[in-house]
């Protein structure tokens, strides 16, 4: 079951430079397990280089303002309480948005699925006779495919932040929701701009500072021509209908003020209930991604005002999987999240593999129980070894920094053990499985002492291949998987349980 | 004291010499120790890897064996894990719970409230930092993920250690990331493990540490695997192991990676 968004780009000879992947079909399904994909992705010694040094100054920049605030955990527990409101009552505080946003002269659209957002979006820039839109950065319109989509109807969309018009121009994916460029440096990032974007100095060079001068230039003739403008949305309020979205680069106020009509394209879970509860947030997000105590840019819009910013308004409520992660009593407070990356920026499997292994826009920890839940059968099941999106759930140690860091305490972990036992209830069956037999044979063994420890009078029999280092070296597969970068302990020649029986008898 | 040992299913059969060491100490403490010959494992192996049917009958054996704690038969639980630890806190009743195995789930919370990780029975219930310990080495401490984020041990081991007569506690830098472990994670993705496990113990190098230390024996099997393979020349010993030595009875630095069993 895979659902077609857009035009596979073909890919050209001269994308090699740029492109390590060739653009998905699906922005939610990429196409490669993960263990595949992150072993590619360890072979890029370039890569590594800047995700180490890229999360490791987020972090410690996001540890020293988080450190400063004595109300922290209180506000973690008040944001965490707010989305869970959210959820609970999410239909009645639906009607509500929309009540709110029509009564101040908006347009609000309910789109179930990527393509019927895709379509409302091509339908409102046609009727406008816009072939070019202007972008501000969102992952709803990356989750849906969105530039693809208007770009198979003659639509082209511009990126306006820097990073994800870094990733654009390269015919790249996104690998952070934050820093989508964070897999490059600036170095590739001048060789990107010199190739590919129209009226880049000739003698650009890699400092910070020319690369965001040549970027302003490009963007600028944009924001004035552009019609049409296409947003995301941080959070959209019940009560008042206003829109906000938080930005660092002023791209987004650009768009959301030049533009005569503004299409917001918002996933359900993006609402707090009243005005009030954006207090919460407010402190919350900036905090967590980008380690600063305030973001440069929050822009809050409330339908249309007459002779003052877009004159016409339209909001895209998408579902797009979103009910059926929902329906999931465990499952559901991945909806809680409220996209600040801090458990990327944490991850240590994320900081050494990056985003692209995870085969989604949605990447990290987050990805890791986001994405096979938008894209699996319903949200109770799992698709099975048959999906690469299967892979996610195990695509972590359980080491716990991720739910340390969530500014709503999603329970990442705790939800990953449950993903992975639908992942393995829905293999069940298979005719050989050698893991499900292990497990099954362990449960036997472990379920009864006396079994155990026969269990372990057998296994104290092989101690003596581990010679005087007690270790042995090389194994087989699967036993190579261990072995293949570190020695493995043989069992000692006596149990604990065995010298303690003795040591009892002899006393 | 009357102190029932849950030896962990991985130090009972590849490290018994971390269980002997928990009973050196807290026979040295004063207190008695019981093996409660029913245990086997607390079930986290099957549960962390999504088999929750098969962690069931695993997770009943540890519950119904340790059980007498919560009707005083015993005054504490203690593993020397913190991630068997954590798993008999916030997985075992939640499993038990899920299967519709509520009278499971309650006494498995009955037990729970009674068990500690070993740095937590040492300073908080038995009130002792110093234990009379001598370890004249170098030694480096890996807070383990669990211990740190799941049971919350804090710098007890550390403040453990500090007290420990001759020993030379350097910091590991970049201590709280992850070794690479995660059970079945070091197969299911063994080249992103392998890939975290160098970059743990090229801290552990850096430090010149003789001994790395942590309150888990499945993270020092890991790690310790990999310093056993780069012939580091680095030791791998439980927390326990450490606080056990004493002059009159010194835990030796092992011939290789690991610990040999004693034989007293």
């Amino acid at each position: 079951m895979s659902t077609f968004l857009g035009i596979p780009r073909r890919r050209e000879a001269d994308d090699e430079p740029f492109g390590p992947l060739p653009h998905p079909h699906e922005p939610l399904r990429w196409g490669e397990s993960f263990p595949r994909a992150a072993k590619a992705a360890l072979g890029n010694t370039q890569l590594r280089r800047n995700l180490a040094h890229a999360t490791t100054t987020i972090r410690d920049k996001r540890a020293r303002v988080v450190a400063e605030v004595p109300d922290w955990e209180a506000l973690r527990d008040a944001g965490s309480a707010v989305k869970q409101q959210v959820l609970a009552e999410l239909p009645e505080l639906l009607a509500r948005l929309e009540q709110s946003v029509t009564e101040r002269g908006g347009v609000v659209h309910w789109a179930r699925d990527a393509d019927e957002a895709n379509r409302i979006v091509a339908q409102i820039a046609e009727a406008k006779g816009a072939d070019e839109v202007v972008k501000i950065k969102s992952m709803a319109t990356q989750e849906i495919g969105l530039n693809e989509a208007l770009a198979a109807r003659g639509i082209a969309a511009i990126e306006t932040d820097l990073a994800e018009l870094i990733v654009q121009l390269a015919d790249d994916m996104p690998s952070h929701f934050l820093v989508p460029a964070i897999h490059r440096n600036r170095t590739e990032i001048r060789d990107i701009f010199l190739a590919r974007m129209a009226g880049a100095p000739a003698d650009l060079s890699d400092a910070p500072r020319e690369l965001a001068t040549a970027a302003r230039e490009h963007l600028r003739r944009k924001f004035l021509s552009a019609k049409v403008a296409v947003s995301g949305a941080n959070f959209g309020v019940a009560d008042t209908g206003t829109v906000a979205v938080v930005e660092s680069e002023g791209n987004g106020r650009m768009c959301l003020t030049l533009p005569e009509t503004l299409v917001t394209v918002m996933g359900i879970e993006k609402l707090v209930p009243t005005f009030t509860d954006l207090e919460v947030f407010l402190q919350l997000l900036p905090r967590s991604s980008t380690g600063e105590r305030m973001n440069p840019y929050t822009s809050l819009w409330t339908g249309v005002t007459p002779g003052d910013g877009p004159q016409e308004f339209h909001l895209i409520l998408l579902d797009n999987g979103r009910t059926k992660v929902l329906e999931d009593e465990v499952g559901r407070a991945a909806l809680h999240c409220i996209r600040c990356s801090a458990c990327l920026n944490v991850c240590p499997v994320y900081e050494r593999v990056g985003g692209h292994a995870y085969g989604s826009v949605y990447p990290g920890p987050i990805g890791a129980i986001l994405t096979p839940q938008l894209t699996g059968p319903s949200g109770a099941q799992s698709a099975g070894h048959d999906d690469p999106n299967a892979s996610l759930p195990f695509a972590s140690t359980l080491c716990g920094a991720c739910y340390e860091v969530c500014p709503v305490k999603i329970d990442i972990p705790s939800i990953l053990v449950d993903l992975r036992a639908r992942a393995v209830d829905a293999d069940r069956g298979r005719l050989v499985d050698p893991v499900a037999a292990a497990m099954k044979a362990a449960s036997w063994a472990m379920s009864d002492a006396g079994r155990f420890a026969g269990a372990e009078r057998a296994a104290a029999l092989t101690h003596r291949v581990g010679g005087k280092d007690h270790v042995v070296r090389r194994l087989p597969y699967p036993g190579s998987l261990w072995t293949g970068s570190r020695d493995l302990p043989v069992p000692a020649s006596r149990s604990f349980r065995r010298w303690w029986a003795d040591r009892k008898e002899s006393e | 004291m009357r102190i029932a040992l849950a030896a962990t299913c991985i130090a009972d059969t590849l490290f018994p010499a971390a269980p002997q060491a928990v009973v050196r100490l807290l026979e040295r403490l004063g207190h008695e120790v019981v093996f409660p010959a029913g245990q086997t494992c607390c079930g986290q192996m099957h549960v962390n890897t999504g088999y929750v049917a098969e962690a069931v009958p695993v997770i009943r054996n540890h519950v119904r064996t340790f059980a007498p704690v919560a009707d005083g038969e015993w005054d504490a639980v203690v593993i020397p894990s913190g991630s068997c630890t954590g798993s008999v806190r916030h997985q075992q009743a939640m499993v038990a719970r899920r299967v519709g195995l509520d009278e499971l789930a309650a006494t498995a919370e009955a037990v729970a409230a009674r068990t500690f990780e070993l740095s937590e029975l040492l300073v908080d219930v038995l009130g002792v930092t110093d234990v009379g310990a001598w370890f004249p080495h170098r030694v480096t401490y890996h807070p383990t993920c669990h211990s740190l984020r799941m049971v919350h041990v804090g710098d007890r081991p550390l403040r453990l250690l500090r007290e420990v007569e001759g020993l030379d506690l350097v910091e590991l830098p970049a201590a709280e990331t992850c070794c690479g472990f995660g059970g079945t994670f070091a197969f299911k993705n063994a080249d992103v493990s392998g890939a975290m496990l160098a970059d743990k113990t090229a801290n552990v190098r850096a430090t010149a540490a003789d001994v790395l230390t942590a309150g888990d024996m499945s993270c020092l099997m890991h790690i310790g695997g990999g310093l056993s393979r780069q012939r580091s020349g680095v030791r791998a010993l439980h927390l326990a192991e450490i606080l056990a030595s004493t002059r009159e009875d010194p835990t030796p630095l092992p011939a290789a990676t690991f610990s040999e069993m004693t034989t007293a």
